[in-house]
């Protein structure tokens, strides 16, 4: 068997798709690591799925990663790495954002912990959440200009 | 980093500002106190100040090169980080470590972690008014120190781990070092729980302070000892078993109380089980074998292969001068640091630079519990709470 054809009858893949066909965009399968690409406005609903559902109880948010793949486009991405404790499986959600206008739904109220990921994203990429209750720089001065994890920002800052 | 500092409160609290110079803050953390009396109504962390970008300048480094600035993010704790950045790479890359590193990279890892555990002991007991433990601590934790000296040259920034083994050989008698460690350790935790474990001023500063319940402690992604004070097992050596864990008896420990005394008892109780991994690492190394994999182009050939062999003096050359390319893709691998789930993104683009790292570090994530704990207690409880969860600043800021 195809690692695509793997991939497709992977359970959460499955499942997401019996859930809703929309939600699932792209699956990727590398080096054992599942990722599942989500369309921008179904990262929500699925986060809450994901969440919620006894069958996938990905209760632990790890971590939200940005990674800014300038110059392509849908230039911001974000990796959302999910934990479930009680199936012993790790999984890559993954939500692109487009230089434009990157805004992209919280869910810190589905995973409380995601509050500070979120602001770490705003702060360092400039992505905004909507509907976060709290977001402001975290780790730079609030006067800070630029957004340094970004490609065009250099590594040396601006003199 | 907040400027800004307004009471949210009524009239009748105070805001004070309990760091960034403070001595219990543990570093440079700032946390904004609104107080009604001598109860705290609300803590807000503040953090940033200790930011330096790490992460960016990972970027404008080579992969080996990155290294070296993983030492530098968790310094308690340098060779876990390490290893996580190693172990990311190693799967980006799909090499294959020798079992015999892979064994050495345990043994080291645990013993950092018990020695991660001491300062934290130390210095927790002396916020809390126990200053003859921070003496006895830091006294083993040097023992330690001399260990990692001695095998990788350096006490604290080690680098010793590298993409595909170890830097280089262990030096001969090195074993034996760690077994005297082994030996004498011990009686030392018996020696630290004699003098706290029943203490009555202990038990009254941590007994029933900072509790956070299981459902909590997952919401908000807490996690390491902290989250097993809570009573939930989870331990990524046993869930996500990697560099050969798996081969390796010991338990989890957990306490069900979620309080600062339950992270106390989970702390020293971890402190004996790495103790018993780094006897079987001890009896599992084997006397001789590879430490690193073959791969020419990625792992640096050894020395005499370098001198003698003219394809070994062209690897050489372009690992240090150009560094190797990964394939594009993506990978994120999770380790149990002393602190909880320290897990490394790395994302490749096929160039010899690593186009994104991302260092998930368990104090960041753990801070962001503080206000859970400290809310609706005392000013003095706050001390307890912050040293109860075991924070590097040095790894929240990055």
């Amino acid at each position: 068997m195809t690692e695509s054809q793997d991939v497709e009858n992977h359970a959460v893949v499955r499942k997401l798709r019996e859930w809703d066909p929309q939600a699932v965009a792209e699956t990727l399968l590398f080096r054992g690591e599942l990722t599942i690409v989500v369309p921008r406005a179904h990262l929500r609903r699925a986060a809450e799925f994901l969440h919620g559902e006894p069958e996938m109880a990905f209760t632990y948010l790890c971590d939200v990663t940005g990674v800014d793949r300038f110059p392509a486009e849908p230039r911001f991405e974000l990796n959302y790495h999910l934990v479930s404790m009680a199936r012993r499986e790790r999984l890559r959600l993954k939500v692109r954002a487009e230089s434009a206008n990157p805004v992209v739904e919280t869910v810190s109220n589905v995973w409380p912990t995601a509050n500070w990921h979120e602001r770490e994203v705003f702060d360092l990429f400039g992505v905004r959440f909507e509907g976060h209750p709290d977001l402001r720089r975290i780790l730079l001065p609030e006067d800070w200009e630029g957004h340094p994890l970004r490609k065009d920002f250099p590594v040396e800052g601006y003199r | 980093m907040t400027t800004v500092q307004t009471a949210t409160g009524s009239a009748e609290t105070m805001v004070l500002n309990m760091g960034p110079q403070h001595p219990s803050t543990h570093g440079v953390l700032r946390v904004l106190l609104e107080l009604d009396g001598e109860t705290v109504v609300t803590a807000r962390p503040d953090i940033g100040y200790l930011h330096t970008g790490i992460e960016k300048t990972c970027e404008a480094k080579t992969y080996s090169q990155a290294i070296t600035l993983t030492d530098r993010i968790d310094y308690l704790a340098p060779l876990s980080n390490n290893l996580a950045y190693c172990l990311a790479v190693e799967k980006l890359l799909g090499l294959e470590v020798p079992k015999r590193a892979q064994y050495v990279r345990v043994l080291l890892t645990e013993l950092t972690r018990i020695g991660s555990h001491l300062v934290w002991l130390g210095t927790h007991a002396i916020d809390l008014g126990a200053m003859s433990m921070f003496l006895y601590c830091f006294r083993e934790r040097e023992e330690i120190l001399k260990i990692f000296e001695f095998v990788s040259g350096q006490r604290m920034m080690t680098s010793y781990f590298r993409i595909g083994g170890l830097a280089l050989e262990p030096p001969p008698g090195w074993l034996e070092r760690v077994e005297r460690f082994v030996e004498m350790f011990p009686a030392r935790i018996q020696e630290y729980e004699d003098l706290l474990t029943q203490n009555r001023i202990w038990l009254g500063r941590t007994q029933g302070v900072g509790v956070l319940s299981a459902e909590d402690a997952i919401a908000w992604g807490v996690s390491g000892p902290s989250l097993r004070g809570s009573g939930v097992a989870y331990d990524l050596r046993k869930m996500f078993p990697y560099s050969s864990y798996d081969e390796f008896e010991f338990d989890i420990c957990t306490q069900t109380a979620g309080d600062c005394y339950a992270r106390y008892l989970v702390r020293v109780a971890e402190m004996r089980e790495s103790l018993k991994i780094v006897r079987q690492a001890m009896a599992k190394i084997p006397p001789e074998g590879p430490i690193r994999s073959e791969a020419p182009g990625i792992v640096p050939p050894s020395r005499e292969e370098m001198k003698t062999s003219i394809e070994g003096l062209i690897y050489h050359f372009k690992i240090f001068t150009e560094g190797f390319a990964p394939p594009p893709g993506e990978v994120q691998v999770a380790i149990e640091s002393p602190r909880g789930e320290l897990a490394v993104y790395v994302a490749s683009d096929a160039t010899a630079k690593p186009w994104r790292v991302k260092f998930r570090t368990p104090s960041f994530v753990n801070l962001q519990a503080l206000p859970k704990l400290c809310e609706g207690r005392l000013i003095a409880d706050v001390v307890a709470c912050i040293g109860t969860i075991d924070i590097v600043l040095g790894e929240i800021d990055r």
